[in-house]
């Protein structure tokens, strides 16, 4: 039963993670970007939330109407002005400035808030638990994580499936030129969807925020968790992420079962693996061109 | 005299620091077919690509409908009626058939051509619907990249190598569409290896060589030696084997 406990526990976990995973597939599907700041820039909306549900005494969850629309806002224009740039050249140029920008959100979080963790008072719903039985209880904000999780990879799907915008999406992220010849403005398309991807890693900041504590430079590991999910679901599917982050998930709530010091390992255990198994990870596409 | 519908002015272009295109000049008129032939590397593609805006102008001007669309990003010169079918079909494997044909109508002028009239002009593509983009064969790919262009309800219509990689009985298929394509009004701009093809649907015809026009006319009108000359850039009689 104990074991159950776990695998449950890593499931709600792994929710969170395809959390930070989503933008991170969006902006590369779309666009062939790798945004090093991606962590970064969910701690960054966890900080902002913890600012803005001081001053305006509301609880952090409410804040969320203000963070994911400003979040958006915020990754648009960063599209325009900066990542614009690095799109479509060599690699190496999209590595500085994402990285040059992660370090600036870190030092910048550092100035105005100072190396103190902090942690997002979500009220009750941190600590209430739906009690199964004596060995199984599953928490209320895990499991409100995980299902904001389904939900916002059910409305990108249906988004990406259903919407002349999101026929757009997926033209450019198979063939930007021939997106071109097709009157699409691929510019635009780039900043929405690096609109949608930093508005729902914000979303997942504020989430990881309330569940657990945070500080200026937790971005990263962020980053690498997000990573993992998408590489072990297969790049360029939704649906794939949210079982990548599910697996990296139960893989770390296993290993912690195992040894409180091994979930890490475990999960990146599992990722490694999946990277000499299978190199598309478990729904991605071979490459056909 | 009216203005062409389209007008290239001493126009260079390349990629980069390599310059592909040499002061070229070129009118096409309303409703004209108009073929581009050339050797491989000529220059012919890039020549298509600066029109659509995919590669820019280094110098020289294009002028479309009396104006300079030099500098006119590549999806707004679709708004205004330029529809390209590129080399290589270029079909967006992760759309259905279906997905494929309407995209190209998205940002497109309103016109004659509809979803149900490209199914009625290429009734192959209405079994294909729900096909996946990948998987078709090169003349389904390659039907399937005119009708999505032709969704556009373009007034000038880019043909790329429409014939590269297709059985003769595909090409000549293929082809049979052009007469179509021009019944609707539409200028139609071909570049193309096959000479004869080219040159059969033709009102006019330019040859390039090395990035320059070496010859330009009337099919028909210009002597085959004299195109042969201009195609390999060498006296006829001792270029052909």
């Amino acid at each position: 039963m104990v074991w159950t406990n776990a695998v449950i526990q890593g499931v709600l976990l792994g929710g969170l993670y395809a959390l930070f995973a989503t933008g991170l597939s969006l902006s590369f599907g779309v666009m062939r970007l790798v945004n090093l700041a991606h962590g970064d820039l969910a701690i960054f909306a966890a900080f902002m939330t913890l600012s803005i549900s001081t001053t305006l005494k509301i609880n952090p969850l409410v804040a969320l109407v203000i963070v994911v629309p400003a979040a958006f806002i915020v990754g648009y224009i960063l599209q325009r002005l900066v990542f614009d740039r690095v799109v479509g050249v060599d690699p190496a140029f999209q590595i500085v400035a994402t990285f040059g920008l992660g370090i600036v959100i870190q030092n910048a979080l550092l100035e105005k808030y100072t190396a103190d963790t902090q942690g997002l008072n979500v009220g009750a719903l941190k600590t209430s638990t739906i009690k199964i039985n004596n060995a199984i209880g599953i928490g209320w904000l895990p499991l409100f994580t995980f299902a904001t999780a389904v939900a916002v990879l059910g409305s990108l799907a249906l988004f990406l499936k259903r919407t002349k915008l999101g026929r757009a999406f997926r033209a450019t992220s198979d063939d930007a030129d021939a997106a071109r010849l097709m009157g699409i403005d691929i510019k635009r398309v780039f900043a929405v969807a690096m609109g949608l991807a930093i508005a729902t890693v914000a979303l997942a900041g504020v989430l990881f925020g309330a569940r657990s504590s945070f500080d200026p430079f937790v971005g990263p590991a962020r980053l690498i968790y997000a990573f993992e999910a998408v590489v072990i679901g297969g790049l360029g599917s939704l649906w794939g992420t949210l079982a990548g982050g599910v697996t990296l998930g139960v893989a770390q709530a296993i290993g912690r079962k195992i040894n409180p010091q091994w979930g890490e390992l475990f999960g990146h255990g599992v990722f490694l693996a999946v990277l000499v198994l299978r190199p598309t990870g478990m729904f991605g596409k071979a490459q056909s061109r | 005299m009216t203005d062409p519908l389209l007008q290239l002015d001493r126009l260079d272009a390349g990629y980069g620091d390599f310059q592909a295109l040499f002061g070229i000049d070129l009118r096409v008129a309303e409703a004209e077919t108009v073929s581009i032939i050339g050797a491989n590397g000529a220059g012919k593609s890039t020549l298509l690509k600066a029109i659509v805006g995919l590669v820019q102008p280094m110098r020289g001007d294009i002028r479309y409908e009396g104006t300079s669309i030099a500098t006119t990003p590549a999806h707004k010169r679709v708004a205004r009626g330029i529809a390209l079918v590129p080399e290589g079909r270029r079909i967006f494997p992760s759309l259905s058939v279906e997905e494929n044909i309407v995209i190209g109508g998205d940002v497109g002028r309103p016109g004659p051509w509809t979803k149900q009239r490209v199914l009625e002009a290429f009734p192959l593509l209405t079994r294909l619907l729900n096909r996946s983009g990948e998987g078709l064969s090169g003349g389904e790919r390659q039907t399937l990249a005119i009708a999505r262009a032709l969704m556009a309800n373009p007034r000038l219509l880019l043909l790329d190598e429409v014939s590269l990689g297709l059985a003769p009985i595909v090409v000549r298929q293929v082809y049979e569409a052009v007469p179509v394509i021009k019944a609707q009004g539409t200028t139609v701009l071909i570049v193309e290896q096959d000479v004869n093809q080219a040159l059969a649907v033709a009102d006019r015809f330019y040859c390039l060589l090395e990035g320059r026009i070496a010859l330009t006319g009337v099919p028909g009108e210009v002597p085959k030696e004299q195109i042969t000359e201009a195609y390999f850039g060498m006296p006829a009689s001792g270029g052909r084997h």
